[in-house]
């Protein structure tokens, strides 16, 4: 499965080649091995999950996917090339969108401009064109809004679109964090506990919205998630990491029945 | 009532994303710019023009230039004064060396000069966050007073190591030195000042607004969500040394007609610093708040010293106590913990004052030097604790009331 070929799911969904692809990676903080030695791939157009204990090392993996971490070995491959060394802002431009486990919205700007912000590695009109804000700068603008305006329609939060953040609740804030990583229009979403602090119907809701984004646009998503219930609807493929190991890889009902996972995990849980 | 805002309904993200999306706000606007400038020119007095018109303007300038550094982009500086004075001196080499300038020219590119400065000065910021990347700024503010007293070919090698502005005038109409006039100068400072605020007002709301909050919101995320951060904080720091040397220009141009090293000294950072924290941090508006309280708080203090209370109308106290009690009652309704005290304290001064008057007390202006300061320091600390976002926020905390004013849900 693992070649650079598609698959069709169990649900009759047709899954592309390999988008990116994890190469031994190893990561070290000092004496911590956070990563030892992993290697998965990501296809284009699946949902692919990451679980493990806390302190696993899923979090470090997907900073080592958007280049906030340098791996201290291995390759990634993306799209068919290694991946340089970049900074993260680099990666981003080339379609790697993200949430965050502890929510990084810009609590000093409205839920408009935090999803606008999504937007910026479009926008490129100069610094003259937007101080007179004619030409260039207001159409950019004004196209941008439109495509922003798409994201909040789909995520239904129309009626706190000028709402500072700081001033929504965290279920509220979760999704906001998601539409600004849409608005990026991504080609590989990745998105770190998601439903982490929901509640079941908030929980719902994300999933529609996750499997939803998936369908309409094709998106290729990386999840983080520790509910077991959740990543068997979700998602397509599983990477099991336990101490910074990876004990398991497969579909779901794979994964679930592999003996070293129901011991490091699905056993303890 | 003031702020209906029901039946103005927004039909395009174009009318949505306009400057004034309520069309109260335009008016009041237009209420201002008469008043600045029609009304001001005809009648103000050469003391009100020198000691509150023009410096209110060119303090507001420069505090916007500093605001869009530490306000919108969340970079710390403590050099404002360093490079104002990079501007001045730029503005006065050009003139010297290419007489046939037009001055107003000169004074907008003496921003370039300074704007060129501020970003080496803002190299440090790729590295460095907040309290260090002040100190970082300090470095800037005393090296470049050191230079301006050390390096002669700035001013010319003049004996005194001042620098002079002379006498220019476009079409014949003087607008700088000493034959220029109140009056025209005023307008040359309200002209530009208008321009770059309109300026701000573009950049702030836009792309690069939200690249910069995004760096002061939360730097990492921002890398991570595709914003090149050295970009980001160097456009703030030349753009708002850009509009800092502008202020600095205009300050010695159209205002002090002279200046020394020492008068860019670090008190000056400070209150313009100041200004922008009264005003409101990440606000264009706070800043004039900001300056009109900071200038205007010595001369209102002045003329209240040489007031003698006891002489004052009864039909003057009702109106006083009137205007203090509807903002108190005002403060209540709107539940504006700030604007309470505010008015609080102020009126307690009053009673004080006036007790202390009839005691034979007297205001000299030694003391109301050391008043002023008193004053000003105490407000920094009461925005600070009770509201960072300074008075800006609370004139949006009053206009948000008055549009849902009297149907509150
Ligand atoms: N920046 C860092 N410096 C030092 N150690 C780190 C750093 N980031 C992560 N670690 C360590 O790496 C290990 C893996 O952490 P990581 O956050 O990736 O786990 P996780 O699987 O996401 O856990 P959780 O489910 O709690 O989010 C932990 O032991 C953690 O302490
Ligand atoms: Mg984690």
């Amino acid at each position: 499965m693992t070649q650079n070929q598609g698959y069709t799911t169990a649900d009759g969904r047709q899954i592309g080649g390999t988008v990116m692809e994890m190469k031994n990676i190893t990561l070290k903080f000092g004496g911590v091995t956070a990563i030892s030695d992993i290697s998965f791939d990501i296809h284009e157009g699946e949902i692919r999950a990451i679980i493990g204990p806390n302190g696993a090392g899923k979090s470090s993996m997907l900073n080592v996917i958007s280049g906030f971490y340098t791996p201290t070995e291995g390759e990634v491959w993306y799209q068919g090339a290694k991946r340089p060394l970049m900074r993260p802002y680099e990666v981003a431009r080339q379609g790697v969108a993200r949430t965050f486990q502890n929510i990084a919205l810009f609590e000093g700007m409205s839920v408009l401009d935090n999803i606008m912000t999504g937007r910026l590695t479009k926008m490129n009109a100069s610094i003259l064109s937007q101080a007179i804000w004619l030409g260039r700068a207001r159409a950019e603008e004004m196209a941008n809004r439109e495509k922003v305006e798409r994201v909040i329609d789909f995520l239904e939060i129309q009626s706190i679109r000028k709402t500072p953040v700081g001033r929504l609740p965290y279920g509220l804030k979760k999704r906001v964090e998601l539409a600004r990583a849409l608005a990026a229009e991504p080609s590989i979403l990745l998105l770190d506990e998601p439903m982490a602090g929901m509640n079941v119907e908030e929980k719902e809701d994300m999933s529609r919205f996750i499997l939803d984004v998936n369908d309409e646009f094709g998106t290729t998503i990386c999840l983080i998630e520790h509910d077991m219930g959740v990543v068997m609807d979700l998602s397509d493929r599983v990477v099991v990491m336990d101490y910074g190991k990876k004990i398991g890889d497969g579909t779901p009902t794979e994964v679930r029945n592999n003996q070293a996972v129901i011991d490091a995990y699905l056993g303890v849980a | 009532m003031l702020y209906r805002t029901a039946g103005q309904y927004k039909t395009s993200y174009e009318a949505d994303q306009a400057l004034f999306p309520v069309r109260q706000d335009a008016i009041l606007l237009m209420v201002v710019l008469a008043l600045a400038y029609v009304i001001f020119p005809l009648t103000a007095s050469e003391f009100t023009f020198q000691t509150l018109l023009i410096p209110i303007l060119i303090y507001s300038l420069a505090a916007m230039g500093l605001n869009i550094l530490t306000g919108y982009a969340g970079q710390l500086s403590l050099g404002t004064a360093a490079f104002m004075g990079v501007g001045a001196y730029a503005c006065y080499k050009m003139i010297t060396l290419m007489p046939w300038m037009n001055p107003v020219i000169a004074i907008l590119l003496s921003g370039v000069f300074s704007a060129g400065v501020g970003v080496a000065f803002g190299i440090p910021s790729l590295r460095i966050k907040g309290f260090y990347l002040a100190i970082a700024t300090l470095a800037a503010q005393f090296f470049l007073i050191w230079l301006f007293e050390k390096w002669a070919w700035l001013y010319n090698y003049n004996a005194s190591g001042a620098i002079q502005v002379p006498n220019l005038d476009i079409l014949g109409v003087y607008v700088t030195g000493p034959l220029a006039s109140s009056v025209t100068q005023y307008y040359v400072v309200l002209v530009i000042v208008t321009l770059l605020t309109l300026l701000c007002i573009n950049l702030t709301r836009g792309t690069l607004g939200r690249t910069w909050k995004a760096t002061r919101d939360m730097d990492i995320a921002a890398e991570l969500i595709g914003i090149n951060l050295m970009k980001s904080k160097l456009t703030a720091f030349a753009v708002s040394s850009y509009i800092v040397g502008v202020a600095g220009a205009l300050f010695v141009f159209q205002w002090r007609g002279a200046a020394e090293p020492n008068l860019f000294e670090i008190g000056l950072s400070f209150e313009v610093l100041f200004i922008a924290i009264i005003g409101g941090l990440g606000s264009i508006l706070g800043n004039y708040l900001g300056a009109i309280l900071i200038v205007g708080l010595p001369v209102v203090l002045n003329i209240v010293g040489e007031i003698e209370l006891h002489d004052v109308s009864l039909a003057v106290w009702v109106i006083i106590a009137l205007v203090l009690g509807g903002l108190f009652a005002a403060a209540v309704s709107l539940r504006s913990k700030g604007t309470m005290i505010g008015v609080a304290v102020v009126t307690l001064l009053l009673v004080g004052y006036a007790f202390a008057q009839s005691r034979g007390f007297e205001l000299h202006s030694a003391m109301i030097e050391h008043l002023n300061i008193m004053i000003v320091g105490s407000l920094i600390v009461f925005f600070l604790i009770i509201e960072p976002h300074g008075l800006a926020r609370l004139w949006a905390l009053i206009r948000e009331k008055l549009i849902i004013w009297p149907f509150p849900h």
